[in-house]
């Protein structure tokens, strides 16, 4: 099986970590992937805010640097539901990449799926010995049904005390360009994301987009919480010799 | 639309801006919107086949927006033939003229309302006050509201922005002014307050000869119209006065009494978390001895049904179910939406049905964080978000963000690009300030920076294989390499 890691634009430039862990987590359970160098961005950002020539060219472009892999998998649950749930609509029937995108995206998984779903993996053998709640970001949980799959990972790393978060299924207020656009919105909903960690007595905030949690983050963060956020990958790729 | 709410200065961030300030609404909102969800979970649940009703309710309001022009046809037929007459509105000056014109012909100046958004949607009342004639409404929220020379701020509970102790405050100061007054000794129990609207407006229905209506829906077969309410006050309005005027979207339409039964199950479950509603008011024509008008109106309806992606948003049946899971309805309220159309199908309803002429209907299509409750709620499928998203690429965009926008297209298009601004901007990460400059100061006012990372993750990965002595060549699966376009 032909695995890629698809890293997305906000995770190479912002959190290199995670993508380590994607691929140190894969190879311990046996899987080599492979980083096509030429990948860029899902073209999110530019649909969602209205821009959506420019994401139909870098949907063309995702497509062809990822044709002929087995598997794609990407650390974010958003950007993979933008590729699998979006671009067969974006990329219109018939035109031109249609096919490619018909080819392509039901490939693409996030890394629970992949794990869960085409490795058939529900203990990595992770060790993690801290309080853990876990946010089920919206377009993991209503775009891809991510369903409990993120939380049956986190359960079977060894030391892990995962704690029910009050309000999960509520949004973060993050919404990409949202957090700019509606400052004040955003920050209501990110203030009342925030109080259910807290109430958590969680050490770290996990998810499995670090788009939701650099938003929530960098809230906790300025109120100096002390409570940290890590993507489901790195927790996942902890075990006891590191 | 009416200009009811066109007054409102500034785009829909400055409106939520004061909004999510007003501590007292945003606990009455909570509290409510909160409370309503998990009944509506509930209800929901309970039926095994909720996904199949919600496919049907889907396919034949889908069904007769296909064919609404027969469909018309047939209910302006079925009514005429009913005794009843049928008038044609294109848009709200003339639907405001129809219903003016019928209400002097009665010579009455005054009339009884039933809770109807397309009377709102023209502006109704505050038209007929011109004219003098002076419109009562009938259910408790709406009287609330229009006691508190204020706007509705929900389809279900207008007046869900205010709590008990202020609706207090209202009957007590303003009820003498528009007819029997509040009990002076009025406590704030909810049976007290309801009492006191009880006696209040029997006196109304009992005195008026013309009353004005909207409608939940429309069987074209027999020509019949239906109205859902609670609490009875539209039972009275429909059948006490001896003219009967209806306002009505020509999207209301159903063919047949047997699709009413989806929607019977449907809206009740959906929007009071009921199984079933207390109050439908079914009539057809004249039958019943009163002269009856039904109003058709377009007000820019077949616009929406010529667009592709957002004629959908007119299968919404008013259930308000998507208001009551937003989370940005939950923080802002109804009236910072700038519509009688509030929450997330406010957001695509409004620009579709009036364009994005003001500021503030430019702005609605932005007002949401895109997270997709909405969609999972809805009981006819509309996709909330691809229609907000479709209307965000015809919004016309500001300057310097579409200037933005093509920089990082041009950036994120291509891999050698996207690598170089990494690496400017790892060598300069520690110059980035912790508060960022012009609009992206929204960020960093209540949030810091992630910390910028001194490699990114392709350097690491090109630098780590590079020292791998690994033969096995990279990038086989795709293009090596992307041109330039
Ligand atoms: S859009 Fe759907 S959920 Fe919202 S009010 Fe209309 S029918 Fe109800």
């Amino acid at each position: 099986m032909r695995v890629a890691l698809f890293i997305t634009c906000v995770n190479d430039t912002l959190f290199p970590g995670t993508g380590k862990a994607v691929v140190s987590l894969l190879r311990r359970l046996g899987c080599d992937v492979d980083f096509p160098a030429a990948q860029t961005c899902c073209g999110q950002m530019h649909v969602n805010t209205g821009y959506r020539d420019e994401g139909v060219r870098l949907a063309r472009h995702f497509t062809e640097v990822f044709a002929g892999y087995d598997a794609i998998v990407a650390p974010s649950g958003s950007c993979a539901a933008m590729v699998r749930e979006q671009y067969p609509k974006l990329v219109q029937p018939g035109s031109r990449g249609a096919a490619a995108v018909a080819e392509v995206a039901p490939k693409v998984y996030d890394l629970s799926e992949f794990l869960l779903d085409v490795l058939k993996i529900d203990d990595v053998g992770a060790y993690f010995p801290h309080r853990v709640t876990y946010h089920p970001t919206c377009h993991s949980l209503r775009s891809l049904h991510l369903g409990e799959r993120p939380t049956r990972l986190l359960r079977n790393v060894r030391g892990l005390e995962l704690i029910p978060l009050g309000g999960a299924d509520e949004c973060c207020g993050f919404g990409g360009t949202f957090a700019v656009k509606n400052p004040a919105v955003s920050a209501a909903m990110c203030a009342d994301k925030v109080r259910n960690v807290l109430d958590t007595g969680a050490e770290v905030l996990c998810a499995a987009d670090n788009s939701c949690l650099m938003h929530i983050g960098g809230t906790m963060k300025r109120q100096r919480t002390g409570v940290r956020i890590m993507h489901l990958a790195e927790i996942l790729a902890a075990t006891e010799e590191r | 639309m009416s200009g009811t709410f066109l007054g409102m200065p500034g785009g829909f961030p400055a409106n939520a801006a004061v909004a999510v300030q007003d501590s007292q609404l945003r606990y009455n909102l909570r509290k409510a919107t909160h409370t309503i969800r998990g009944k509506r979970v509930k209800a929901v649940e309970e039926l095994p086949d909720w996904m199949e009703l919600r496919a049907a309710g889907k396919a034949i309001k889908d069904h007769t927006l296909r064919h609404l022009d027969r469909y018309l046809l047939q209910m302006e037929e079925a009514v005429t033939r009913a005794g009843g007459t049928v008038h044609w509105a294109r848009d709200a000056a003339e639907a405001n003229r129809i219903v003016t014109d019928l209400v002097k012909a009665t010579g009455e100046r005054e009339v009884v309302k039933v809770k109807s958004m397309a009377t709102q949607e023209i502006g109704l009342n505050e038209h007929l006050a011109a004219e003098g004639i002076t419109a009562y409404e009938t259910d408790l929220a709406e009287l609330i509201v229009q006691l508190g020379e204020d706007f509705p701020s929900h389809f279900l509970v207008p007046a869900i922005h205010r709590n008990r102790s202020e609706i207090r405050e209202i009957f007590l100061g303003k009820m003498a002014e528009w007819g029997r007054p509040a009990p002076p000794d009025l406590t704030d129990d909810p049976p007290a307050l309801a009492d006191a609207a009880r006696l209040h407006l029997r006196e109304r229905f009992l005195a008026s000869k013309v009353a004005v209506s909207g409608g939940n829906f429309m069987i074209a077969e027999t020509g019949t119209l239906v109205v859902l309410e609670s609490e009875g006050n539209g039972r009275m309005c429909l059948t006490l006065p001896e003219t009967l005027i209806s306002v009505v979207g020509i999207e209301k339409l159903l063919p047949t009494w047997r699709d009413l039964e989806v929607f019977l199950q449907l809206l009740p479950r959906s929007s009071t978390a009921e199984r079933m509603n207390p109050y439908t008011s079914t009539w057809t024509g004249s039958a019943e001895g009163q002269d009856f008008h039904l109003v058709l109106l377009d007000n820019g309806r077949t616009g929406v049904l010529a667009d592709e992606v957002g004629r959908q948003a007119l299968r919404c049946i008013r259930c308000s179910a998507c208001l009551n899971v937003c989370p940005v309805y939950e923080r802002t309220g109804g009236h910072a939406y700038g519509s009688v159309y509030p929450g997330p199908i406010g957001a695509i309803l409004t620009p579709l049905l009036r364009g994005f002429d003001t500021e503030l209907d430019a702005s609605l299509p932005y007002a949401s964080s895109l997270c997709g409750a909405c969609f999972d709620a809805c009981p006819v499928a509309i996709d909330i978000p691809e229609v907000l998203v479709d209307l965000r690429a015809k919004v016309p965009h500001g300057r310097v963000e579409r200037a933005g926008m093509k920089v990082a297209g041009w950036v994120l298009n291509n891999e050698v690009r996207l690598a170089k601004a990494q690496r400017l901007a790892t060598r300069f990460r520690k110059l980035v300030p912790k508060r960022l400059p012009g609009p992206l100061s929204a960020w960093t006012d209540t949030r810091d920076l992630p910390d910028i990372p001194e490699e990114s993750f392709r350097d690491w990965w090109e630098r780590t294989r590079r020292s791998e002595r690994s033969g096995r060549p990279r990038n086989e699966g795709g293009r090596g390499v992307s041109e330039e376009r």
